[in-house]
């Protein structure tokens, strides 16, 4: 069982940068007036972020590192580890995340990789450099979460398009004796691999013209393959019943109550489906947080987005949060995570 | 499971835009409302799902004509 408890490691700074360019629902174009305010109620995505052509996923998360690093007191040479979640990045080979240790100015001896999830990257994100930073040689991690769904999306697709924003994100992370544990809880289900799927460009279906063709699959929903497939209702059912009982293992795990938590932050999917997890749960509506109204679904920055634009005050006092990442996998991941006094610069909008 | 059609359908009505409170009953073939969408099916899915603890997946709701038999899915689980 996926259950991992990591002691000593301290979060102590967050920061997100999202596009200028903001799209709204309002106006999509290829649902009729009737449609974008069932879309928008439904959802509860009224606006989007959308980079430019030029601006690549992990251009967003080179800002919030940048913005974050100018106010932790930290030095650049002192980052032992650098891991970049997102499943858009700047080429297929090298990884992104070594090409970021050099834009960001880190040492040579700073180990750096990505990892490719989607919404539940964050948390594994997390997990995976907490369990990194032992304190001998490890002492200092940046988590940078980031994409540009944008790019995978086709504008006549109103199963996905009117969904995703883009934003990348920073996350810092000590070694910290007195540092409260963190507590994780993570699962995979590749039986529904093809719930949420870009089907060509792999080796599976390998990049060709054909693959480029945009076909129509149903009324309104016209695609490529080389574009963001989604089955909403797969993942509906998937989220509401895997991740309600992934977070009542990890408060069983952890003997902790859903009373305990601070802060809710899940991965922002949709309006519906969110709600459901927590009424599920049980989770008090005012300590669960949403960014999806004026963002749209982030994808794997939609967490520490989400802490940027509530908890900038909150961070300054100590904080029980509740994380919780799922989708496209499929995958999913929660978190509890006790922080002090967390490093929050204010949203970083560029480009 | 001890639940009434009718209060099924009241909250099935409520999450209809369109329609009037009284208009479904039983036999109503929901996808050929007008209204019906993709994301009506979430919505139904989602309503089902809080006030009767049952999860439908997709397919269920597929293999569902009418009103009737959401509700039968509903009692055999």
């Amino acid at each position: 069982m996926a259950f991992v408890s990591i002691p000593s490691v301290a979060l102590k700074g967050v920061a997100a940068c999202v596009p200028l360019q903001q799209e709204s629902n309002a106006s999509y174009e290829y649902l009729s007036e009737k449609e974008r305010q069932k879309l928008i109620k439904t959802t509860g995505v009224a606006f989007r972020r959308i980079a430019q052509q030029s601006t690549t996923a992990s251009d967003l998360s080179f800002e919030a590192t940048q913005t974050l690093l100018e106010k932790l007191d930290w030095q650049r040479e002192e980052v032992d580890v650098l891991i970049n979640v997102t499943q858009t990045p700047d080429y297929l080979i090298p990884n992104t995340a070594i090409i970021l240790q050099n834009r960001l100015g880190l040492s040579n001896q700073c180990l750096a990789f990505d990892i490719n999830l989607g919404c539940s990257g964050y948390v594994y994100g997390l997990q995976v450099l907490a369990k990194m930073l032992d304190g001998q040689h490890l002492k200092k991690g940046l988590l940078l979460a980031g994409d540009k769904s944008s790019h995978s999306v086709n504008p006549k697709d109103k199963s996905t398009y009117p969904l995703f924003g883009d934003a990348g994100s920073a996350t810092a992370l000590e070694f910290d004796i007195n540092a409260a544990p963190m507590h994780f809880q993570l699962n995979s289900d590749g039986s529904g691999y093809e719930a949420i799927i870009v089907r060509a460009g792999g080796l599976r279906v390998p990049m060709s013209k054909e693959q480029l063709e945009v076909k129509e699959i149903s009324e309104r929903i016209a695609r490529a393959n080389n574009e963001l497939e989604l089955n909403g209702l797969d993942v509906f059912s998937f989220a509401t019943t895997k991740v309600p009982k992934q977070i009542r293992q990890l408060l069983n795990e952890t003997q902790q109550t859903i009373e305990d938590m601070d802060f809710f932050v899940f991965h922002q999917a949709n309006k519906l489906m969110n709600e459901l997890i927590r009424k599920k749960i049980k989770a008090d509506a005012d300590k669960t947080l949403y960014s999806l109204q004026n963002f749209g679904n982030t994808s794997s920055a939609s967490i520490p987005l989400t802490m940027v634009v509530h908890l900038q005050e909150a961070f300054l006092q100590k904080q029980r949060l509740l994380l919780s990442g799922f989708g496209v996998g499929l995958s999913w991941a929660s978190a509890i995570v006790e922080t002090q006094k967390v490093v929050c610069p204010p949203l970083v909008e560029w480009g | 499971m001890n639940i009434q059609i009718n209060d099924l359908i009241a909250k099935l009505e409520a999450e209809f835009d369109d329609i009037e409170k009284g208009t479904l009953t039983a036999q109503t073939s929901f996808k050929d409302l007008d209204e019906w969408s993709s994301m009506q099916a979430l919505i139904v899915i989602a309503l089902v799902d809080e006030h009767y603890d049952v999860a439908l997946t997709g397919d269920d709701l597929m293999e569902c004509e009418n009103i009737q038999d959401i509700y039968d899915k509903i009692k055999e689980r």
